[in-house]
């Protein structure tokens, strides 16, 4: 079933309005890895998201997935012909069947040609990666928000379908049971080859979890594109203002025991962080924040700051409040931003390709 | 003294006809009703009220109508006679097309409060699992809608048993043909042969309480859709 990667991309172009909503979007996306549709409620993510799926129909929209053309001026593939998983914001399993049924609810309509041990096989495997597999032979009614969610993922991947679609899947969930369903998440990214667009309003889910970010603001795509470049942007609207920050990937490389510290590497240096020890090469994301960063011209070694790094101011914005400033930086290639005072901006004399000292008072392992 | 012969044909023809109404109305309610639940059309508060007007009309004027338009000279009574189905007041066909007419709130309402009840999220999953919407009406909707499926049915059944007016308009009073329980009763006290109503009355007071016993005691029971 698995398309290689890089085996094409989705195009979306929808053009939807209401009375009192807009959502415009014309977008390219990667045809795999996680594709965040980040924005506050409001924003036509969720409305977005349906479209696609074709749960709602808007005439004159383009959607072709992976080189198929789900929709066009021509044609409409409903939503049962559409070879995609969906996973609701709140449970959706079938009340009336088990967990066992309700997986195969789906499984044997979509895969009518597969033999029935291969069926059960998958069934078996799907429900041991979402850690349900004690749970099969129960109703819904007996399983918890968690556990109801893993299941709906798992019933929604058994169809193999070749887009998977969630609605901020861990949004109806309390803070504990976020955390469970989190490392099933990031399970999937690892293993998962088909593309995910993954709708959420919580900067800290997409920072774990996606990949690609797309931004909406009021019904319009006000960015998109790799997490990376597209967090340190700083023309972004104020959705993540106050919250600004970036995503680094790197590797677990030595582990300090005397002093409990991991070093992770990343292209242009490295940081310390407080962690248990991992198996150096794992690849680890870690957060952060532009209200975390400093700058200063020299290195300061008599401070108690323990992650600093030589980079090049590559932009000055205007921030959140008119005292701050958004600094773009770049070190070895790796993106940073820092929120900094104007009065500090113009006492330093930062402008773009001043090297300066970028000194980190927090990182966030991000799994 | 219990039943004479009469009162148990009569028994046995309202078992049959309500059994016979109820069955129809399953059949031709379960749309009626799903496009109730579902239809954003502007008809749909037209339809809704046709439906329940049974409620409200008296059993005479439903049979008045009736009886004029499957008589000989109305358009149903010509078109039942081209068909060589002959004429329909005073048979059991006859009173089966009352009846259905009759008790058609009683079967249609309770459908469609259970299909709205479903919502559309499980119509939504359903579809994102490749089921079409025919695949999921019956795999998803009746079997979540089964609550509203037995209510329909004893309330049909109950209220087509407890029929008078409209029977014996269309119906008369034919011993084994149309003569059902409620007609035979009237029959009964016409004649002062009290004692005779006193088993038949007492009979529909005791089944109707035990139907509506059921009913209450299964909606208790209930678990889930809610």
């Amino acid at each position: 079933m698995i398309l290689p990667p890089d085996g094409g991309a989705i195009r979306a172009r929808f053009d939807i309005a209401y009375p009192g909503f807009a959502l415009e979007a014309d977008l390219t996306l990667p045809g795999h890895g996680i594709t965040a549709l980040f924005g506050r409620s409001g924003s036509g993510k969720t409305t977005l998201l349906r479209a696609i799926a074709g749960l709602e129909r808007h005439p004159g929209a383009y959607l072709a997935v992976n080189g198929e053309v789900w929709q066009d001026d021509d044609q409409f593939l409903p939503t049962h012909r559409r070879p995609l998983g969906y996973v609701f914001q709140e449970a959706s399993l079938f009340p009336h069947l088990t967990v066992r049924r309700n997986l195969e609810f789906g499984q044997k309509r979509a895969l009518a040609g597969v033999g029935a041990a291969e069926r059960r096989a998958d069934l078996e495997q799907s429900a041991e990666l979402l850690g349900i597999a004690p749970l099969l032979d129960r109703l819904p009614d007996r399983l918890s928000g968690g556990e109801r969610q893993r299941a709906a993922i798992a019933r929604a991947l058994l169809t193999r379908p070749r887009l998977l679609l969630m609605d901020e899947p861990l949004a109806a969930l309390d803070f504990q049971r976020k955390a469970e369903i989190l490392p099933y998440l990031e399970r999937l990214h690892d293993e998962l080859e088909i593309p995910v667009l993954y709708v959420s309003h919580s900067p800290d889910e997409v920072a774990r979890l996606a990949d690609h970010l797309v931004l909406l603001q009021d019904g319009k795509v006000a960015a998109s594109g790799p997490l990376r470049d597209t967090l340190a942007r700083l023309d972004l609207p104020t959705a993540f203002a106050d919250d600004a920050g970036v995503v680094v990937e790197g590797t677990a490389a030595e582990f300090d025991a005397a002093y409990h510290l991991l070093r992770l590497d990343f292209p242009g240096g490295s940081v310390h962080v407080a962690h248990g020890e991992v198996p150096p090469g794992r690849r680890l994301r870690f957060q952060v924040r532009a209200r975390d960063v400093s700058l200063s011209l020299s290195a300061e070694r008599d401070s108690s700051i323990l992650n600093r790094l030589l980079a090049t101011v590559t932009a000055v914005a205007d921030a959140d409040t008119p005292a701050h400033v958004l600094v773009r930086l770049d070190a070895g290639g790796t993106p940073l931003l820092a929120r900094i005072t104007r009065r500090s901006r113009d006492q330093l004399g930062l402008a773009p390709g001043k090297p300066v000292w970028v000194q980190i008072k927090a990182v966030a392992l991000l799994a | 003294m219990t039943f004479s012969p009469d009162d148990w044909a009569a028994i046995r023809l309202t078992l049959e006809l309500a059994a016979t109404t109820t069955a129809v109305l399953l059949l031709l309610g379960t749309p009626v009703a799903w496009w109730l639940a579902r239809t954003p059309s502007r008809l749909k508060a037209v339809v809704g009220a046709v439906v329940s007007l049974p409620l409200v009309l008296p059993p005479t004027v439903l049979g008045f109508y009736l009886l004029v338009l499957l008589g000989p000279n109305g358009v149903g009574g010509q078109l039942t006679q081209a068909l060589g189905l002959g004429l329909l007041p005073f048979s059991f066909p006859g009173l089966v097309v009352a009846s259905v007419l009759y008790s058609t709130p009683f079967v249609v309402q309770p459908l469609q409060q259970a299909f709205e009840a479903i919502g559309t999220r499980p119509l939504e999953a359903a579809a994102t699992l490749r089921a079409s919407p025919r695949d999921t009406f019956f795999t998803v909707v009746l079997p979540l809608a089964r609550p509203g499926f037995v209510t329909a049915t004893i309330l049909g059944f109950a209220h087509t048993v407890g029929e008078f007016g409209v029977v014996l308009m269309i119906g008369g009073n034919i011993p084994e043909k149309t003569r059902v329980v409620s007609v035979q009763i009237y029959d009964h006290v016409e004649a002062l042969e009290y004692a005779q109503a006193h088993w038949l009355a007492g009979g529909m007071v005791v089944f109707s309480f035990l139907v509506l016993l059921a009913l209450y005691a299964s909606k208790a029971r209930r678990s889930y859709v809610g």
